[in-house]
Parts: structure tokens; sequence; C-alpha cells
């Protein structure tokens, strides 16, 4: 994919992780803050483009052992899932719930099956932007 | 959901199984299975004989769509019954034939059966609905299944051409006829058959009488081969034998006959409907009798055969429905008596002549009467099958067809008496015209049997060493042919019954509960009896002009009758015309250039929104919010319309990618500046990974070239593309005008009220798009999945497209 | 304010109407990404401009309209969707026929 390059490779091996870590807070923030699945999803998948870029896809390939169409399918099922559970308890398609928790040293938190659903959102984003670009990265006919 | 719905769509989950059956038994000839089904419904079926008998119905209801009065009710009475005891018992016989027809090796049995099955419970579906909607879904499966039940033997061309035909012409009429339901259901509000029924003179009185009446009739006919709609039967013989027994003469052209029953107590006492179905029954009847002498296929033979009795029915029907006019006296109403009577002769015989022919064609090779002769003593039980189906035909006693042509005779003949819709100088065309039309059965009859068992036996044209046929093709034959013979002796079999309680489902006012007509069947009129001597005189005219054959049949040829029925060149006509009309069409307006249809709809978006900008003077500006821009916008504003308009003047692939770059980073910056958070996030990274993508594809594709296009074109293009952005621009002003005052509340008030009262979430985009309104995002989320497993397989498994274009 | 984005939302329209209209694929698709960002900018600007501050809830008294918003999300990552999938079909038909010009690559006149 690219001639590989020093400074870009080191570069990258720091801000991959910052960036990851960033799009998991964007992931957990979204219901109340800027941020979601897309947000976080996309930056996730960012961060991996990036990683691709600096070390080339066939090395990263051996690291990130994921098979992106099941990543895709994960993410659906877990946001289908979500609606399925309150079918199950008698609720309209897709009916979010929220409680808030005690947590011990976090405090008081909010969690809603919301964010399962966002969670699923963001696996599929993922997945879909990974795919995409490493398919044609690797097409090399 | 009772068990009677259960019964009708059991033949549908049925064949689910069949492939199953068909893949993992492949020992067991797939027949044997699907055999099971039609016997346990005719059982079934046969025990409620005696509730109907009494004059009884049975109801049972299963709401579908309520909210439009479309709801899926059984309703049996004789009629229904008498349909659906021919379905089951015929075709329980079909399926058993068609095991020793059709054999395990070289034929697609899991198709075949398949179909049948889906033709059986659609048939079902027809004669077993109480509702108008539902009746015409099965009908139209009926179409489909018999379609594709010609189509059977799809490698040869003649097969999908009668497929092809047989579609087209049932389901115009099918689609003639839901115009005709509609039309019911505009009178009288209803699909029910029955309460349409009860407002039979509500119907009467309405200006959608007549429209609705042709266009049931429509259905009707095409369905029953009715002149000049019969064209498609004889092509439909492409089918196996055992489907020709079963669809093409027992049941499904028999569809259209219990139509005009179905409907008769509604139209019945209308002239119209009077002259178009005794008028066009019994013309179909002389021309397909006339017809069925020139054919030298036996299957053809009996196809027009097939047109000319359903057209006898057809006809007994219509000068039934005169009797509306007379009180329902028996002496009117033994028509259609006789039609119900003659319906089930017919069955009978018809279906065991068919099995006959296949017979015949299958130890022979051949279905040629040229080519077929002194089969007489190498095929005797067939022999002997065919001699009881033909006589029968015939009208020769003591058969059972004997006793339907008698009364089909005295039919016509109280026709006479009938004064109204100006029969009074018509009346005498119906024996006269009957009478002929017997003559020329008897003749076909005779053709069926003697040419083919008699005369001289020629080995060297047949492909095979003829024999008697196994058993069990033998078995469905006889058991018909023995029917034959039993009604022929014990009509009392039927009266009570079964044929009076379906009498009094066509004439519900005829009969108060429990009675039964006053009409009786029997063999012997007395000598004085007209009917005797019409008979005397068909066999006596019929057995001359036999003999005399071959030097009265040129008349075909100076008919020009000889090649094909000359309805089928307007149908070629028609084809012909509507493919090439078509194919004119298209190659106008698919020109295949991407840029011509897009310029389509750019056109016609133009015109249409333009069009009613201007019709209902909604054009308006404000002014007034042009002020206090700050300076920063003006520029970031310059720059975007700078990067904007330069793209397509690029040369260089990157700097193009960087132009629009630069555009998709400026609408994230708008987001910022118009608080929009989430958004300025997601373009930014949508944004950045689009960039990537592209410079990956842009990275193995050519440099953008000049346009070499004519300035003619590129000026086209120009003008299209200032339409569209000036209409753009003139609806968002418009519409920014009309903001001001929205007659309604904007929804964006609920949610951002209730996001965190319902929800929990204090973000209130977000809460949208995952609670709100998750199911959006849940399919939109679907979407993407399916298009980057689209481009996957795009590319990993793809196809070798034509290399040379 | 609006009317000037309005004005930028039809020219970013009129140019990719523009490029769409072209014979070369490689336009076709960068008209197609003009086209999104342009409804995007469309929707927003309709949705009304600068009336409070973002929708998350707590800040202030006056918010801007949050369901544009929601709909521009969902159309933003649907039309990078679609353009990832043209792209690659633009690609994919690079590779087969040799050849980006739309007219070379109409299909013979009898089909």
């Amino acid at each position: 994919m690219m001639k590989n390059s020093l400074s870009l490779q080191t570069i990258s091996r720091i801000a991959v992780f910052i960036i990851l870590l960033f799009s998991v807070y964007f992931l957990f923030a979204g219901h109340n803050n800027p941020g979601g699945g897309f947000i976080g999803g996309l930056m996730a998948a960012s961060a991996l483009v990036l990683l691709y870029l600096s070390f080339g896809t066939k090395k990263i390939n051996k690291v990130i052992r994921i098979n992106f169409p099941y990543l895709i399918a994960t993410g659906l099922l877990i946001a289908m899932a979500t609606g399925v559970i309150s079918v199950i308890f008698g609720y309209p398609f897709l009916t979010q719930f929220y409680e808030y928790f005690h947590f011990p040293l976090l405090g008081k938190a909010g969690l809603a099956t919301a964010l399962l659903f966002d969670a699923g959102v963001f696996l599929v984003v993922i997945g879909v932007t990974i795919l995409v670009i490493l398919t044609i990265a690797e097409d090399d006919d | 959901m009772s068990i009677l719905h259960i019964a009708i769509l059991a033949p549908f989950i049925f064949a689910i199984f069949i492939p199953l059956f068909y893949k993992y038994l492949p020992r067991i000839h797939t027949g044997w299975f699907v055999l099971v089904l039609p016997t346990l419904l005719f059982i079934y079926l046969i025990r409620m004989l005696p509730t109907i008998s009494k004059g009884e119905v049975i109801t049972k209801q299963f709401e579908w769509v309520p909210s439009l009065g479309i709801n899926f009710n059984v309703y049996i009475d004789g009629l229904g019954l008498l349909f659906a005891l021919l379905i089951t018992g015929i075709g329980a016989l079909v399926v058993l034939y068609s095991i020793y027809y059709l054999g395990k090796k070289g034929e697609a049995l899991h198709n075949f059966y398949v179909y049948l099955l889906m033709f059986m419970g659609a048939m079902l579906g027809v004669v077993l609905s109480g509702n108008l909607m539902v009746l015409y879904v099965f009908w139209e499966l009926t179409s489909l299944a018999s379609a594709l039940l010609i189509g059977y033997w799809y490698h040869r061309k003649k097969s999908r051409d009668g497929a092809l035909k047989s579609m087209l012409v049932t389901v115009m009429g099918g689609f003639a006829m839901l115009a005709g339901f509609s039309f019911l259901y505009v009178i009288t509000g209803t699909f029910n058959i029955q309460e349409i029924i009860a407002n039979a003179d509500v119907v009467a009185a309405s200006s959608l009488f007549i429209p609705a009446m042709l266009l049931i009739l429509l259905g009707a006919f095409t369905k029953s081969a009715q002149f000049p709609f019969h064209i498609w039967l004889p092509d439909a013989m492409e089918a196996p034998t055992p489907v020709s027994a079963y669809l093409h003469s027992a049941t499904m052209v028999k569809a259209g006959i219990y139509l005009v029953a179905r409907m008769s107590p509604v139209f019945a006492g209308a002239a119209e409907w009077f002259w178009l179905v005794a008028g066009l029954g019994i013309f179909t009847l002389l021309w397909g009798s006339f017809n069925a002498v020139r054919q030298t296929d036996l299957k053809s033979i009996l196809a027009y055969s097939t047109i000319s009795q359903l057209g006898m029915i057809m006809s007994l029907l219509g000068l039934g429905s005169a009797s509306a006019y007379y009180g329902y006296e028996d002496y009117y109403v033994i028509a259609t008596y006789a039609a119900i009577f003659h319906l089930i002769n017919h069955s009978t015989f018809k279906g065991s002549l068919f099995m006959v022919v296949g017979i015949i064609d299958h130890e022979t090779g051949t279905r040629d009467i040229r080519k077929l002769g002194g089969l007489i003593t190498l095929m005797p039980i067939t022999f002997t099958l065919s001699i009881i189906g033909a006589f029968s035909m015939a009208g020769i006693y003591p058969f059972n067809g004997f006793l339907s042509k008698e009364m089909f005779f005295t039919g016509l003949l109280h026709s006479l008496d009938i004064t109204q819709f100006n029969m009074q100088s018509l009346a005498f065309l119906f024996p006269v015209i009957g009478w002929i039309a017997s003559v020329f059965t008897f003749i076909y009859s005779m053709i069926i049997v003697f040419k083919t068992f008699t005369g001289k036996y020629q080995p060297e044209k047949l492909d095979k060493k003829p024999h008697e046929a196994p058993i069990g093709m033998l078995v469905p034959p006889i058991i018909l042919a023995a029917l034959v013979v039993v009604f022929g002796f014990f009509p009392g079999l039927l009266e009570h019954t079964i044929i009076d309680p379906a009498v009094h489902a066509i004439h519900p006012a005829a009969l108060a509960a429990g009675e039964h007509f006053g009409i009786h069947i029997y063999p012997w009129h007395g000598w004085d009896a007209p009917e005797l001597w019409m008979t005397i005189g068909v066999i006596a005219l019929g057995v001359i002009m036999y003999l005399t054959l071959t030097k009265w049949q040129k008349i075909y040829e100076f008919l020009r009758l000889h090649k094909k029925d000359p309805i089928n060149y307007i149908y070629d006509y028609l084809l012909d015309g509507v493919i090439r009309f078509a194919k004119k069409v298209t190659s106008m307006q698919m020109t295949g250039l991407l840029r011509d249809y897009l310029a389509f709809m750019f056109i016609f978006v133009i015109a249409i929104v333009l069009y009613s900008v201007i019709r209902y003077d909604v054009f308006s500006i404000d002014t007034g919010n042009m002020e206090g821009i700050p300076f920063y916008f003006w520029i970031i504003a310059f720059v975007f319309a700078a990067a904007t308009i330069t793209v397509p003047f690029i040369q260089y692939r990157v700097a193009a990618i960087i132009a629009v770059g630069i555009v998709g980073y400026l609408v994230a910056l708008f987001f910022v500046i118009f608080r929009a958070p989430d958004l300025a996030l997601t373009q930014l990274l949508v944004e950045t990974v689009t960039t990537t993508l592209f410079l990956l594809c842009f990275y193995h594709l050519p440099e953008l070239r000049k346009e070499r296009s004519k300035p003619k074109f590129k000026l086209t293009n120009l003008i299209i593309a200032i339409g569209v952005g000036a209409t753009v621009t003139i609806t968002a002003l418009s519409t920014l005008v009309a903001r001001g005052h929205r007659p309604f509340e904007a929804i964006s008030e609920y949610h951002l009220e209730n996001s965190y009262k319902l929800a929990g979430g204090d973000n209130v985009v977000n809460v949208i798009l995952v609670d709100f309104r998750g199911f959006d995002t849940f399919l939109e989320i679907l979407v993407l999945g399916i298009a980057s497993l689209g481009l996957y397989s795009l590319i990993k498994f793809r196809v070798k497209g034509r290399d040379s274009i | 304010m609006e009317i000037l984005m309005v004005l930028l939302v039809g020219l970013i329209f009129t140019v990719a109407t523009y490029l769409v209209l072209t014979k070369s694929l490689l336009r076709v698709v960068l008209g197609l990404v003009l086209f999104s960002h342009g409804a995007h900018t469309l929707i927003l600007t309709m949705g009304g401009l600068g009336t409070g501050d973002a929708p998350i809830l707590g800040a202030s008294e006056t918010y801007t309209d949050p369901l544009p918003q929601a709909l521009i999300l969902t159309a933003i990552v649907i039309s990078f969707g679609v353009t990832a999938f043209l792209l690659v079909m633009a690609y994919r038909t690079y590779k087969v026929h040799k050849t980006d010009d739309l007219d070379q690559l109409r299909g013979s006149s009898d089909e």
C-alpha cells in the first residue's frame, strides 16, 4: 500500500491507541454528550486505517485477525437483539429502557439499552469501513 | 382458522415437502406421496355430502384484511362441494395415473407435483371461497399453475408458447374480472358473495351493472375457453397428458362455468347476460365441434371437443337464467339442471378419454390418427375404455352422456317458449345449432375410436412396439369409465344428493329449504318425444357423414380453416404488435448512456417543480435575513464557492480529490458554526475515510481527461445543471419564507422535551437516532452492511464479465 | 444568513448536476459526492440556522432543531456507503473494460 516510513510508523503506534481510546469514549459518551455509535465507529475505523497505511496490509493482517463480514453481522445482531428483547417483554420492537445505578467509585450513572444498540452500530460502522478499504487495497490485479 | 381453511391450504403446505421427498427418497416415485393428499381431502369432503344434500350450507369465517372487507370465508354449498369433489376426486386419479405416465428418470417430478398441488389448492380456494377477492387471488394462482404445467417441458418451444398464450389470455380475463368485482364492491360495499346476492336488486339498479357483468363474463369466458378466447386451450395440450386430463378438461377450464353459475343469482334475468352466456355458449359449441373434426392429433381433437362441451354447458346456464322470468318453474330450470348434470358427466368421460389418449401416446409414441390404426387387438382394454368414453360423449345409450344430451335437447326445446329477450324470432336458432353441433360431436367421437383402433395397423410408422398399458395406468380411466356406466344406468344417484343443491345454489329463489326439484333424469321420453327423434337424427346423419368424411372434408380448406384457427391470426398479430411497439419505445429511451437517463430525470424534476411554483404562485424571498452576516463567514462562503466551481475544470485526479475534500471539510465547518457538534464530528471522520478511499481507488484509475464532447452537448448539460440549481434555490428560498407560518407544531419540541424524561439522554440527536427513530438507524446500518458486502463480493468473487464490448 | 447558504447550495447543486452529466465515470462519482454535500447543507439550512445552542440538554434554554441534525447524520453515513459502493463499481468497471468513458461503456443497441 505504501512505502514504509519510520516516522509515520512511530507516530502511528502512539496515535492509534489514543484514537481508539477516544472512539470508545465517544461511544459511551454519546448519550449525553456529542458522540455515539457512528462517530465512535468511524473514529475507530480511521485508527485502523492509519495502522494499515503505515505498516501495510500484510503485516497488520497478521496482527488483527478479525473477519470483518462477521463483525458486521455481529453488530447487526446486537442491534436487532435489543429490539427483539423488548418484543419478548411485550413492548414494540426497539423500545429502549434506561435505569440509573450507583457504581462504586464512579457514582451515579445512567445505563440504557440504547447504549447496547449504539454498540451494534459501532461494530457495523467499523466493519463496513475497514472492509471497504481493505477490499480495494488488497485487490492487486 | 378452521379445519376447512387448513384443508384448502393443505396442498400448498404439502407442496413444501415435495422437493424433500424427491431428493431424499429417490427410490419411491414422488407421486405416491402426493396421492395421499387428494385422497384424504376427497374423503373429508364427501363426508359433508349428506349435510349439503339436505340443502344446508357450511360456512367458516377467517378475517384476513377486515379493513378492506377481504376475509377468507369458506362457504360450501352444493355448487362448491360438487366442484371440490371433482377437484379432489379426479385429482387423486390423475396423480395415480401420472405415477405411471411420468417415469422416475429424466423427469423433474418435484417441479411437476409442486405445480400440481399448487393448482389443486388454488382451485379448491376458488370454488370454496365466499369472498370475491379471495376467489380472485386463487383464480390467478390457477392461471399461474396452469401456465407452469403447460410449460413443464420447457425445452420445447411449443410448450413455452402455449404457456405464454394461456397465461396472457387467462390473466387478461382475470384482470377484467378483478375490475368487475371491484365494481360490485363499489355498488354493494362488500366482497362477500352471499351479501352481494342478497343485494341483487341494488346491483341491478346500478349504472355499473352492465360494466360489472361484462368484465366478470370476460374473466369467465377466457378461463372456460369460450369463443373467441378458446385459442389457448388447443395450445395448452403441450402439457403432459395427466395435466390435460386434470386442468384442461375436468377442473380449471370449468372455473369459468363455476363463476357464471356462482354469479347467476346476481345477473340472471338481464337480457345481456342471457344472450352473452347462452349465445356465445352455443356458438362455441358449434365452433368447437366443427373444428374438432378437422384435427389429426388426438389431443387436439379432445381440446376442441372440450371447448365445444364447455360451450354447451355455458349455453345451458344461459338458457336456465331465463327461468328468473317464470318464477323458476321446473320447465325452464331444466336447462340449468342439464348443465350441472353434463358438467359431472363431462368430467368423467372426458377425463377417461384423455387418459386413454395418454396411454396410446405413451405406448405407441404418437397421437397422430394418420399413423395410428388397428390397435384393437393389441390394446383391448384401452379400446373398451375409449368406446365407453367416446360413445358417452357422442350421446349414445346407455352411457351418462346420452342422458345429459337428451336433457340438453329438452332445455333447447323448452327455450322455444321463452318470450323475453327477443326470443320470439330467434329462439329456433338454439335447437338448430345445438343439433348440428351434436352431429359433429358424434363424428369426432367416432374418429377418436375407430381411426385409432380399427383400420390398418401401420407398425412401420410407430416409434415403439405397442402393447397394453401397465395396470396402474389403466386403473384411473377404468374407474372413470365405470362411473360413466353407473351414472348412465342410475342417474338417480346424483339427482337429490348433489345436483339439486348445486342447482339450488344457482337459483336460490327456486326452492324452499328441504324441497326438491320436480326434475328427474330418465332415458325414455316416449315415442312422441322430439328428443328421441333428435338423437336418432344425430346418429343417422353422423354415421353417414363419418363414412363420407374424406369427400366433404375439403370444406375446411375452402373455409381456410385447415392451417390454424383464424382467431390465432388476430392473437399473433396483436402479440407481435405489442412486442414491436415495446421495442420501439424502449429503443427510444433506453440509450444505454447514463447521461441520457439522468437528463430525463432532471428535466422532469425541473418541469414538475417549476410548474407547481408558477401554478400556485409560491415564490417569495425574504431579503431581511441577509443582514448581520459576520465577515469571517463571507470568507468561508467564498472559499466554498471557489472550491466548488473549480471541480469541473480540474484535470488532475489528486487536485480534484482535494477540491472535493475542501468542500467536505467546509461543510463540517458549517456544522460547527451552526451548532451541530455530532454532525461536525461525523462529517470530519467520513471525509477523512472517503478521501482515503478516493486516493486508493484513483491510484488505479486514469487521469481525468479533458472533456472532448461537442459544445452542443456541453451547453445542454450546462442548461440542465443551471436549471437544477435554480430549482433548488427557488424552492429553498420559498420554503424559508413559508417556514415562519407553518400550520402545525414541529415534532422537535417533543424530542427536546422528552429526550431526558423518556430516554434518559442529554444528547437529543443521539437519542433520536438510537431511541425515537431507532428503527431508521437499524435499517440504515443494515443498508451499510449490505452495501459493503455487495462491494466485497464485487471484488472478491468476481464473475468474468464479457471481455469485449 | 440563510439566503447566502441557499445560494451556496444552489451553486453546489449546479456543479454536481453538471458533473454527473459528463461522460467521465470519475466525474460522475465526484458529482455524487458534491450532491450529498449539497443535500446535507440544504437540510441544515432549512432547519434554521443559529437559533440556539447545540441540542445537548442542560446547557441553555433554547436549542437548535435536533431533528434535521439526526436526519443529516443518517444521511452522511448512508451517502458514505453509497459513495464507497459507487467508487468501487467505477474501479471495477475500469479494471474490466479499461475505459472510464461512459460513451464507450454503453451496451450494444439490440439489448
